[in-house]
């Protein structure tokens, strides 16, 4: 199955149908909330304040809503008119823009206090849109010169993305480095395929949000580019030690504990109703034996 | 919908088109007044990224006489001064109509409280 940037143009992609697939799939739903949640963490906001934030590739206001729920006042701007018509079915609070993010943006230097994007730059990459632009590298250039002019000093911008390739990463990193950004990447699980996810931390000035409300200029403590998540315990002591060591002693607690643990009942006349849901015709009737003790020696 | 909050930020992003591109000016339009929450630390944080002349000239131009021609400093707003400018940002909608740039006169049609701001081979 093809990627669906390769597949046909955002706009073209994301019809009513998938718009509303897109939306209404509670995997999907999950995922996209997780990832906004993660994406809200990497941008470090000062805590307890209403910003003003850009949503771009809002989309059907899956990540909006989000930030309708930690109370921010919002903009996002998506390229697929369905999409945007869901996120006005679903109410969300933010300004909806139709808008081509490869064709720059218009807002004033100074106007966010930060941006956040889910699942939208791979699609700057290789899909060509039925709007007139030019290549990858001069949509991504128009993309992230006027972000960076609309965004305050210092805030930032966290995208998770979905890179192909190395190369990809690395176009996408040198453009936006060019207009003038900091940051770079954090990838949460790097070895596991399923789980992995890639966000592009851009900054503009040193990252580091000053707070609105505390009117000393107290500056939030965010580090210079946050760690991604590795699925490993946050025990600092944990981290000291070597990693092989850490699977070894893994390994021998399981080789310890024996094999699996012992199969009750319920799951067993679970799995023989699924067999013969799937049509299977040899599965044993249900009775009274099924699922009995047995003696150890059996 | 296009909030006035939105619209105090926004200029003509045409090809070439970098003075006298802002305040975008609102044509034929439908309002809708939508309650919001009112957050008086929002606003004072947000004060000073406006405008204050584009918005008090654009509310005027949604027939909202309410703001007053100077703004306050933002650590000096009284109450009554921020629930007008929260009436004013966040609760008026523009839902229908469109934004005309008054430099290259470009169009933004608004539909559905969407504006779209897709822009031309030509304008690129």
């Amino acid at each position: 199955m093809s990627r669906p940037e390769a597949q046909a143009p955002a706009e073209i992609y994301y019809g009513d149908s998938e718009a509303q697939k897109y939306t209404s799939n509670t995997r999907n739903q999950r995922i996209q909330a997780e990832m906004t949640n993660r994406a809200i963490e990497l941008l470090a906001l000062p805590p307890d304040e209403s910003l003003f934030l850009l949503d771009i590739g809002c989309g059907s206001g899956l990540s909006g809503e989000i930030l309708d729920e930690l109370g921010h006042v919002w903009a996002g701007v998506d390229i697929a008119p369905s999409m945007l018509q869901v996120a006005l079915e679903r109410e969300v609070d933010g300004d909806l823009f139709l808008q081509d993010i490869s064709q720059g943006f218009g807002f004033r230097p100074g106007s966010f206090d930060g941006a956040i994007s889910i699942s939208v730059l791979q699609w700057l990459l290789t899909s060509p849109t039925s709007h007139p632009t030019n290549s990858p590298p001069a949509r991504l250039s128009r993309f992230f010169t006027t972000l960076y002019a609309a965004l305050r000093n210092p805030s930032r911008a966290v995208f998770q993305f979905y890179p192909e390739t190395d190369d990809q990463i690395t176009l996408i990193t040198s453009v936006a480095r060019k207009a003038g950004f900091g940051g770079g990447i954090v990838v949460d699980y790097p070895n596991s395929k399923k789980a992995r996810k890639v966000f592009l931390c851009l900054m503009v000035g040193s990252g580091k949000y000053a707070s609105n409300t505390k009117g000393d200029g107290m500056e939030v403590d965010a580090q210079d580019l946050p760690r991604g998540l590795d699925g490993e315990d946050d025990d600092i002591a944990e981290k000291k030690s070597v990693v092989f060591e850490r699977r070894r002693a893994r390994e021998q607690g399981r080789e310890k504990k024996g094999k699996k643990k012992v199969v009750d009942k319920a799951w067993i006349l679970k799995k023989k109703e699924l067999y013969r849901q799937r049509g299977k015709d040899d599965v044993p009737n249900d009775s009274k034996f099924t699922g009995r003790r047995r003696k150890p020696v059996f | 919908m296009v909030r006035l909050i939105t619209h105090n930020l926004l200029a003509c992003h045409v090809r070439g088109c970098t003075s006298n591109n802002f305040p975008l000016v609102f044509k034929d339009v439908q309002l809708q007044l939508k309650e919001a929450e009112y957050n008086p630390d929002f606003l004072r944080g947000f004060m000073p990224k406006l405008e204050w002349k584009a918005l008090v000239d654009t509310a005027k131009s949604l027939n909202n006489q309410s703001l007053p021609d100077q703004a306050p400093e933002p650590q000096a707003a009284n109450e009554e001064f921020l629930k007008i400018l929260h009436h004013v940002l966040l609760e008026i909608h523009v839902e229908e109509g469109a934004m005309l740039c008054p430099n290259c006169s470009h169009v933004y049609p608004i539909s559905n409280g969407i504006p779209n701001m897709l822009l031309q081979e030509h304008e690129l």
